[in-house]
């Protein structure tokens, strides 16, 4: 299943990664960084992995990842 | 080398082509319009470029850039273009760059007149716009002294990364004299800084914007270092008859040469007289008027095409031991010889002839 | 059996690793973006020369990973021709505000259009003057409040708001004028591919491009992120049309 990371120390907790994702598998975390933000998290499973929250990411702060099917495994 | 019969104003032009200058950016004034005029003709044939920016605001930011970018180039205006210059400057000054600068002085203020004046010493030599920064001031008296200047214009202001003013009159600009080109290859520096792309090493960014305090003073520190290196290496100056002088003439430029023919009617009345005519306004020739003799100087007499702005440097570095006097003439009006000695014999409490 | 997951998104190289002093949700995050991915994209980097300028993205310099020059207000189009003349094979652009642009630089970026110089311009149009405190602007909207107009912008006293893509389109030079937004991830993308082209176009030498971006200013507009969003897509592109207003191959431009 795709997935998103997010790094803790360049969200600025704006939300907008959470307003477009399709899915709602983000969410404002509990934790703070070093400046005091609520940064983004990915909270449940679920991810389509359409990048759509990174591209509306401000501070590209998220990468988005998906699994590479194995060579010879049919699609 | 071949002598050639040339205006002031294109002299200068072709100085700075063969000084290895390509680029030229600028917005016509007068009584400057014929160096915009020859480097739009001249530069295409030597494979350069001649842009005629929208303002002298946007000029000289043209210049900031080319020069950023690590290449030779020049502007040309007159006093209210400088004026408005002087916000560029300003910047080109903070961010290090090396800028070639021309200035046919005209009356002012404001639109003024579009005689010749010196009533810009002050913008000049004080660095002009906001900051502390100085720019080098380079002062011709002869079209020949003109092509010289502006050839070393582009070493001293690659060897400082400083803007460097060539400070003119519109009598300059617009007189014919012989011209002798000095043949030399343009010197070449090394621009490691220059925004060429990054290629092969870490980004380049050129700026003068310091947030930090401390930086920007550390900044200032060093660039008034540049200006110390200044005074003790590029001081340029020339004297006539000082030893034995009882009255000293100080002058430059255009007034310099007034000054010269006062001298000789001054000598066959008796008068034991001399002449210092600065080349570099900045760094002014301090050490030429400190060694002034007081015991044997009666007085300095500062002669400018302006109400009196070089006589508060001559009067700054004499310290008050000799006397200083003015004598100006300003909007335009050059002043005559015979004035000049009139001044002079007028101070030595002489008869003076109407 | 699947491998190990790779990223199919992350940080262009163009871009620093370092985090920025923007507002929260401040869009020219999504911009600065949008002319790295380009500069990688077409494999300019090494010959790109930025000119930043003066507004909340005067330390534009710290965020590209490429040679920049930071200009005076409003004549970044100055610098750039500058450096574009001095070198004609680096490749330039300015990125700059409505203030810049569109009020003290008007000059700069209309003759620098008009002579063709071969810059790519990217505008980042969010109707207010962030950096100094969210004053009003030359693009500030009928009605809007800013702290120089707040009763609201009155056309009867000072005009209504400038269209700069429509203004430039008009001119002979440019080759490429586009206005796009960034308030979704579809305009987004819409986004990315005008300022690919932008960049593109000058790679191959054709001319003067410029970019309008719709952007937003939470901080200035007194609105969450997520609202100035929404606020962009209903009011900033009623007044402000997306489009294509000048393309390669168009002698005529303006508005269509």
């Amino acid at each position: 299943m795709p997935y998103i990371e997010v790094d803790p120390e360049l969200c600025k907790g704006c939300g907008i990664c959470v307003s477009v994702c399709p899915k709602e598998v983000l969410k404002l975390g509990e934790k703070i960084n070093t400046k005091g933000y609520n940064f983004a998290v990915q909270f449940k499973e679920g991810c389509i992995g359409c990048k759509m929250c990174a591209d509306m990411c401000p501070d590209v702060a998220i990468t988005v990842f998906k699994e590479v099917k194995a060579e010879g495994a049919k699609p | 080398m071949t002598r050639i019969l040339m205006k002031g104003a294109e002299a200068v032009g072709e100085a700075a082509i063969k000084a290895g200058c390509r680029h030229f950016f600028g917005y016509p004034i007068t009584p400057q319009n014929e160096i915009p005029e020859y480097m739009s003709r001249r530069l295409p044939q030597v494979g350069g470029t001649y842009v005629q920016g929208e303002s002298e605001v946007a000029s000289i930011n043209m210049l900031f850039g080319c020069a950023g970018a690590g290449v030779r180039v020049m502007t040309s205006s007159s006093s209210p273009g400088i004026s408005l210059m002087q916000e560029g400057i300003s910047y080109i000054a903070g961010a290090e760059l090396p800028v070639v600068i021309i200035n046919m002085v005209r009356g002012g203020p404001g639109l003024g007149g579009i005689q010749p004046a010196q009533s810009d010493y002050f913008q000049a030599t004080r660095g002009g716009g906001h900051g502390d920064y100085f720019t080098m001031v380079l002062a011709p008296a002869t079209v020949q002294e003109a092509v010289e200047l502006v050839m070393d214009a582009f070493d001293l202001a690659d060897k400082y990364r400083n803007p460097v003013l060539v400070l003119g009159d519109g009598i300059i600009g617009q007189m014919m004299e012989p011209v002798e080109f000095p043949e030399k290859e343009p010197a070449r520096f090394e621009k490691p800084w220059a925004t060429t792309g990054c290629k092969g090493r870490e980004p380049n960014i050129v700026k003068s914007l310091l947030l930090d305090p401390y930086a920007l003073e550390e900044h200032n520190r060093k660039l008034q270092q540049k200006y110390e290196r200044m005074k003790r290496e590029d001081v340029r100056v020339e004297t006539v008859d000082l030893e034995g002088a009882e009255v000293v003439l100080c002058a430059y430029g255009t007034t310099s040469r007034v000054c010269r023919t006062a001298m000789e009617r001054l000598k066959e009345k008796g008068v034991r007289v001399g002449l210092i005519r600065p080349i570099t306004l900045f760094p002014f020739p301090e050490k030429t008027v400190q060694a002034l003799d007081p015991k044997k100087v009666k007085f300095i007499l500062t002669v400018e095409m302006s109400l009196g702005q070089m006589v508060q440097d001559v009067k700054l570095f004499t310290e008050g031991r000799i006397p200083v006097h003015f004598f100006g003439r300003t909007g335009g009006v050059v002043p005559t010889p015979q004035e000049v000695v009139h001044e002079v014999l007028k101070h030595l409490g002489k008869e003076v002839e109407k | 059996m699947s491998a190990p997951a790779k990223p199919i998104f992350q940080k262009p190289e163009s871009l620093r690793d370092r985090p920025t002093h923007y507002c929260p949700g401040c869009t020219h995050g999504i911009a600065h973006r949008l002319v790295a991915e380009a500069l990688d994209d077409l494999g300019l980097r090494e010959r790109a020369v930025g000119v930043a300028p003066v507004g909340c993205s005067v330390l534009a310099y710290n965020y590209f990973n490429c040679d920049f020059q930071e200009a005076a207000h409003g004549r970044a189009p100055a610098l750039a021709t500058g450096i574009k003349r001095g070198r004609p094979d680096t490749i330039v652009f300015t990125y700059q505000g409505d203030g810049d642009l569109a009020s003290i630089g008007m000059a700069e970026i209309i003759h620098a259009a008009n002579r063709g110089e071969k810059i790519t311009v990217v505008f980042i149009n969010n109707a207010i003057y962030g950096m100094t405190g969210g004053q009003m602007a030359p693009t500030t909207l009928v009605g809007q409040k800013t702290t120089t107009s707040p009763y609201g912008r009155d056309p009867e006293q000072i005009g209504w708001p400038i269209r700069m893509a429509e203004l430039i389109s008009t001119l002979t030079a440019p080759v490429y004028v586009t206005r796009q937004a960034l308030y979704t991830p579809q305009l987004v993308r819409k986004a990315r591919k005008a300022v690919r082209e932008a960049f593109r176009l000058q790679a191959e030498e054709k001319g003067f491009t410029f970019v309008e971006l719709l952007s937003t200013c939470p901080t200035g507009w007194g609105l969450t992120p997520v609202e100035a969003l929404e606020w962009g897509k209903e009011k900033m592109m009623d007044y402000f049309p997306l489009g294509e207003f000048k393309k390669p191959g168009e002698e005529e431009g303006g508005a269509k």
